[in-house]
């Protein structure tokens, strides 16, 4: 357990007045996909807000490569290598293709061109539309614009929060491909999602998230052949 | 592929001639109005009258348009405090340039005032009087900038907090207390009270003289500073600090988890926005020869934001482009309908004090419902564009041409 990049304890998280985040406590090792899933309101997103640094913990404590990094601001995160890719995409809709991927890499003060092309290589059809206006891209395009985006900082581990939200089915299929490229280039990956079945598939290890607290844990597999599991976010 | 680059070089190339031998025409046209003497009453002399004015008080708003776009259209704070840094840079500039001599006079009721010394007057001694004029003029509008910016800094520490709306009646609420705090008696030895600032170095002092010849550069002055100021900005919004002014505004929530840091970028704007605001004041003060509080009020803010409206959020170059046709319509081409006649020839009644206010209102009206994105939106006016549109449609008209040969 030790050797986790990313390990949460007895995180507590207020939002808009009510406890969403009860007391939790994960873990995510270098190089693996993890996933949270669980139903709406359940707390997934409370949690990757707090350890992006937007949202304040109430208790507990994020530690980062050994480092502890509760309360610290969005910035100094961002910089430690932790990026977030927001629910709903929120991408910049009026700037460019381009210069939404050069706001991902705005905390660097480095050069960017190997990793604009790094990204342009992974999502051929952002060079394509690379002088495009954010707004006008599909809603695929557009969460490969926020994956790219993120990617631009060069995080060691990239959080995402309900990747699938509003996509077209194959799309889906699209973004979850592009989520094992990623992980397969070095990144780390703490995926949120409502779409349990693609998730489970891709992770390789899952918790299950109910009203606060973190109810089940195994393998994406193990997640993915247990009843409860099934029955509840499976609908088989 | 390679065509269409070439292409786009020759376009960047031709159009970098162009705006310069452009802007030059300009301030050699600009000089020599300065200096044309017309018999006064001839049709020549008047447009000349009304020509100078316009074109002076059309460069500054063009200023405090941008400035205010910098803000209101690329960083989407919605601030309405344009007025009070203007008034904070009008009195900065006009109290550090009366001219120690005038002290007494201007100051009459407050024992001459509490500062004794003019900016200009020194450097005069130092470098003779034009260099003096001129450099001090340039230093006392630099104060004037950096007195507003201060002011920004230290009421965006409250009011940055604020969303939108909110921002909008925290910064009003501050430029209406400026207004009043500049009135009061208490500060008559810096501020002469609600008394007139006047006798500073204004537009006809930027002048050289030569023995006999004197050469003017009153609007030739203006337009340096307004350009140049309005030059910085447009490179600070092609920075990368541009790129995260409109990264705040399309998605707070977005830039925040890129890790661009909210407060500090918001301040940053603000307090480069209040700067060029706080010139703008100190160029106005210029203009009008004299200051005074009482007129810097929220509506000179409103018709900021109108201009800025009418040339499009967003666009650097409708936000001049409105100032001017703004400026001229209000000052000058519109002023007939105030006269009780058409062009003196046909008298109608209802033209009257203050009709032009109301067809200026119903134009605004138009705009504003049919035009709701500016004459620019957020586009930008540019030879660059202008030059490949055309490129564009030659090679389109060449292809059309091409395939009708082919059938």
């Amino acid at each position: 357990m030790s050797e986790a990049l990313l390990s949460i304890r007895d995180l507590k998280v207020n939002y808009g007045g009510i406890e969403a985040v009860k007391g939790i406590s994960f873990d995510v090792p270098e190089g693996q996909i993890v996933t949270l899933i669980g139903a709406n309101g359940a707390g997934k997103s409370s949690t990757l807000r707090t350890i992006a640094g937007l949202v304040k913990p109430k208790s507990g404590t994020i530690t980062y490569a050994g480092e502890d990094i509760t309360g610290k601001d969005p910035t100094s995160i961002v910089n430690r290598g932790i990026t977030l890719v927001p629910e709903g995409r929120r991408i910049f809709p009026d700037l460019t293709v381009k210069e939404n991927l050069k706001l991902g890499a705005y905390i660097r003060k480095d050069d960017i061109t190997d990793d604009l092309n790094w990204v342009y290589d992974l999502f051929p059809r952002l060079k394509e539309r690379e002088w495009q206006a954010g707004g006008t891209l599909s809603g695929g395009e557009q969460q490969m614009l926020a994956v790219g985006r993120a990617l631009m900082s060069r995080p060691k581990i990239m959080m995402m929060d309900e990747p699938s939200l509003g996509l077209a089915p194959l799309v889906v299929r699209d973004i979850f491909d592009i989520i094992k490229e990623v992980n397969k280039r070095g990144v780390t990956v703490l995926l949120i999602e409502q779409n349990a079945n693609m998730a489970l598939k891709t992770a390789h290890m899952g918790y299950v998230m109910e009203t606060g607290r973190i109810t089940m844990t195994g393998t994406g597999a193990e997640l993915l052949a247990d009843e409860s599991v099934k029955a509840a976010y499976l609908g088989t | 592929m390679n065509k269409t680059l070439k292409n786009t070089s020759t376009a960047d190339r031709t159009s970098k001639y162009v705006t310069i031998v452009i802007i030059a025409v300009l301030y050699v046209v600009l000089m020599v109005l300065d200096n044309l003497k017309a018999t006064p009453g001839s049709t020549f002399g008047k447009i000349l009258t009304m020509l100078i004015p316009v074109l002076r008080k059309g460069a500054i708003y063009s200023l405090l348009c941008v400035s205010m776009n910098l803000l209101n259209g690329f960083t989407g704070l919605f601030s309405l405090g344009q007025a009070g840094f203007m008034l904070i840079g009008a009195y900065a500039y006009a109290i550090f340039s009366i001219p120690a001599g005038d002290h007494a006079a201007v100051y009459q009721y407050f024992e001459g005032g509490a500062i004794q010394f003019s900016i200009p007057e020194i450097l005069s001694g130092v470098l003779g009087n034009t260099a003096g004029s001129f450099l001090g003029a340039i230093i006392c509008i630099l104060i004037a900038g950096v007195v507003a910016a201060v002011f920004a800094a230290l009421i965006g520490i409250p009011c940055l907090r604020f969303k939108s709306d909110y921002l909008a009646i925290a910064t009003l609420g501050f430029a209406e207390i400026i207004r009043a705090f500049f009135q009061w008696d208490g500060l008559g030895r810096i501020t002469n009270g609600s008394n007139l600032l006047r006798k500073y170095t204004s537009f006809s002092d930027m002048k050289i003289v030569a023995g006999e010849t004197t050469v003017k550069f009153g609007t030739v002055f203006v337009f340096l500073i307004a350009m140049l100021s309005i030059l910085f900005i447009i490179l600070l919004i092609n920075s990368s600090y541009g790129r995260a002014y409109k990264a705040i505004r399309d998605d707070e929530v977005a830039a925040e988890a890129m890790g661009i840091n909210l407060f500090k970028h918001k301040m940053q704007a603000f307090v480069i926005s209040s700067f060029f605001a706080g010139v703008g004041g100190a160029l106005l003060a210029m203009y009008q020869t004299t200051v005074n509080a009482a007129p810097f009020k929220s509506a000179m803010t409103y018709e900021i934001l109108l201009m800025v409206v009418i040339g499009g959020i967003g666009s650097v170059s409708g936000s001049c482009i409105a100032a001017f046709l703004y400026i001229a319509c209000n000052e000058w081409w519109l002023r007939f309908l105030d006269s009780g006649s058409l062009f003196g020839l046909v008298d109608v009644p209802f033209f009257r004090d203050g009709f032009r206010k109301v067809v200026f209102s119903v134009i605004i009206m138009i705009i504003v419902l049919f035009f709701s994105r500016g004459i620019m939106g957020d586009k930008e006016l540019s030879l660059k564009g202008v030059l490949k549109k055309r490129q564009r449609k030659k090679e389109a008209k060449a292809a059309q041409a091409e395939g009708g040969d082919a059938e």
